[in-house]
């Protein structure tokens, strides 16, 4: 095709992506680097019958039309990427020089709000995606042994957890593990506790959460595998089988290698998916014990005050992120692209 | 008779199907018991005596007159004013579905096309773009909306909304136009045609089924989306889902849970229809760049 055409049939998708996509980045780069005015103080006397006084006041309408003109704040530099609320780097210096054991400079990281949420958001795509990539796996080798009747049906039932959005997904579960909910209320008395709450400690928050990434992805794994089980060589099962090969090594040596290239792509999927984990943080009200990378975004957009230069950077901080995610990915396919065109 | 590498002991064929049920129940359960317990009052669904209240619902019965109550649906839909946001969410899931289809159907066409070094970068940084968390974009666009007065509209959503949508559906038409063999539209174009007629005249006759199956996805990315309308959207623009997490904050006080329980169990419904009557395509879409690949 030539380029002339080429431009023409992908200009609206391109400009849209550029526009929405690119120049976002480009502005929360910008908007990182500023910080909102402070406010402006003005310095009255105010003489009276017994002297003057002086003191300093907020210039409210000063404030306001400074503000009002240069929205974006003052030139900060990088100051806002080194204070507390995100690299923190001063306060680390500081614990690392005052506490004596390893765990106490741990607790002191973890009270810093940016390296909390980088713990849980990294916690949460390491533990999830492996128990879904095998959760997916079991899912579809016990589907591929049922009678080909209960299949549909089944696969209706195990698209749902991914299916439905996951505010709502989460919420409905959330509204089980409640105290007076089912979940919550048979926990108790399994464990013969009326005072256990899932919503109290920080590591039954985080357990649940990393159980309810797991449910709603699991069926995406399911499906895909599922999908490749369909494709497994019958030949080859066959002759591992003459050649007295047992069920389990059969799995293990055709079916798994079969499955391989499949893995791959589910991990990247669900790597990308896992790292923005948001929604299930305002569904199941975890930000007190767990917040993630996009959750103080969010907490910093949704305050009172708006903080934008805060959110900004971290926003770029978790752009670096998926960057450093991605590029792996991005080596490999550009090697694989360069040997198939040589 | 199955084939003999599929024959297995009944111990094995227990306990998978033990296993299967377990997730079924997993999977389904959740939502069956709330929609149960949506039609019931708070202090049957959340029960402090008995969970079983939550089924048989005796203060249901004692407050109402009878086992099920549509107070729930009543005080979201009509006293709350849900179902504007419902009209709100049809609004942008269906403009969002068009527009990117029309977009990606030409983008993705070409990308297929293209023999040049380009188009694989092109996909490339589409990948980049759709591994982008939702809300560090929103974050860019917070600020400038609000100077040019562009924040809080449908409009502006919507656009914001396809955009966040593209890299996805032209990562999945491309990979449905390379399926559609290229002497097609080349034998067209030797007839005369030029391109854009070759791909009218020729290729949008044959390109549903791969345009049904991304139409599917990008309904279900702006439909599920919460970051986005949540944080873009004025307060009387709202969609389905940020209003359900605003009921949340507000609404703590008796009996009023379960207008969030009832808004819930309608946002939920469109999609198990969905699901009913799309299985296959939603099935073949999710594989589409996996099994080939």
């Amino acid at each position: 095709m030539p380029h002339r055409t080429f431009i023409w049939f992908i200009l609206p998708s391109l400009a849209a992506m550029i526009l929405f996509i690119a120049l976002p980045i480009i502005s929360v780069v910008v908007q990182s680097l500023h910080v909102e005015h402070e406010q402006v103080l003005v310095t009255v006397e105010n003489c009276g019958p017994f002297g003057c006084t002086e003191e300093t006041r907020v210039d409210r309408d000063a404030t306001a039309a400074l503000r009002e003109e240069q929205p974006l704040g003052r030139f900060n530099g990088l100051g806002t990427y080194f204070n507390r609320a995100h690299l923190a780097t001063a306060e680390i210096a500081e614990a690392w020089a005052t506490t004596d054991s390893l765990g106490a400079f741990w607790d002191r990281v973890m009270n810093l709000p940016f390296y909390r949420a980088l713990v849980f958001t990294l916690a949460y795509t390491f533990i999830v995606t492996p128990l879904v990539v095998i959760l997916g796996l079991a899912i579809a080798l016990g589907v591929n042994a049922l009678p080909k009747m209960f299949r549909g049906v089944t696969i209706f039932f195990s698209l749902l957890p991914m299916i439905v959005t996951p505010l709502i997904g989460s919420l409905v579960l959330f509204w089980m593990i409640d105290a007076e909910g089912v979940i919550g209320a048979t926990l108790q008395i399994l464990f013969d506790d009326p005072d256990l709450s899932l919503k109290a400690s920080p590591t039954l928050t985080w357990i649940t959460l990393f159980i309810y990434g797991v449910w709603s992805s699991a069926p995406f794994a399911f499906i895909v595998y599922y999908a490749g089980l369909q494709t497994v060589p019958e030949e080859t099962l066959e002759a591992a089988m003459i050649d007295g090969a047992s069920r389990w090594e059969r799995i293990r040596y055709v079916v798994i290698p079969h499955l391989a290239p499949l893995t791959v792509f589910i991990m990247l999927i669900q790597f990308m998916d896992n790292f923005r984990v948001f929604e299930p943080i305002v569904g199941f009200q975890a930000q007190a014990s767990a917040t993630s990378l996009s959750y103080i975004i969010y907490s910093d957009l949704r305050g009172d005050v708006q903080q934008f230069g805060s959110a900004a950077a971290t926003s770029v901080l978790t752009i670096i992120g998926v960057a450093i995610l991605l590029t792996p990915v991005l080596i490999r396919t550009w090697r694989d692209f360069n040997r198939k065109r040589a | 008779m199955p084939a003999a590498s599929q024959r297995r002991s009944t111990a094995l064929v227990v306990f998978s199907t033990g296993f299967i049920l377990l997730w079924l129940i997993l999977a389904a359960f959740p939502f069956l018991w709330t929609l149960w317990g949506s039609f019931k009052v708070q202090g049957d669904f959340f029960s402090r005596a008995d969970w079983m209240n939550a089924i048989t619902g005796p203060l249901t019965t004692e407050q109402t007159g009878a086992p099920f109550t549509g107070q729930g649906y009543w005080g979201a839909w009509v006293e709350s004013g849900f179902w504007r946001n419902v009209v709100n969410t049809g609004i942008v899931v269906v403009c969002t579905v068009v527009i990117s289809l029309t977009l990606g159907t030409l983008g993705g066409y070409a990308l297929a096309r293209s023999g040049f070094r380009y188009a694989f970068w092109l996909l490339m940084i589409a990948l980049v773009f759709r591994a982008m968390p939702h809300i560090t974009l929103v974050s860019g666009y917070l600020l400038p909306f609000f100077q040019w007065n562009l924040w809080g509209h449908l409009p502006t959503t919507i656009i914001v909304l396809v955009a966040i949508n593209q890299p996805f559906t032209l990562w999945m038409l491309h990979s449905f136009f390379l399926n559609i063999p290229k002497d097609l539209d080349e034998s067209a174009m030797v007839d005369g045609c030029t391109r854009f007629q070759a791909f009218r005249l020729v290729i949008i006759p044959v390109m549903w089924p791969g345009v049904i199956t991304t139409g599917l996805f990008s309904f279900l990315l702006a439909y599920n989306d919460f970051a986005v309308t949540a944080m873009l959207l004025s307060s009387e623009n709202q969609t389905m889902i940020p209003r359900i997490a605003s009921f949340l904050g507000s609404v703590q006080q008796e009996g009023n849970v379960m207008f969030a329980v009832a808004a819930v169990v309608s946002a939920t419904a469109p999609l198990f229809v969905l699901i009913l009557f799309f299985q296959r395509q939603i099935v073949s879409g999710l594989t589409a760049g996996a099994v080939k690949g």
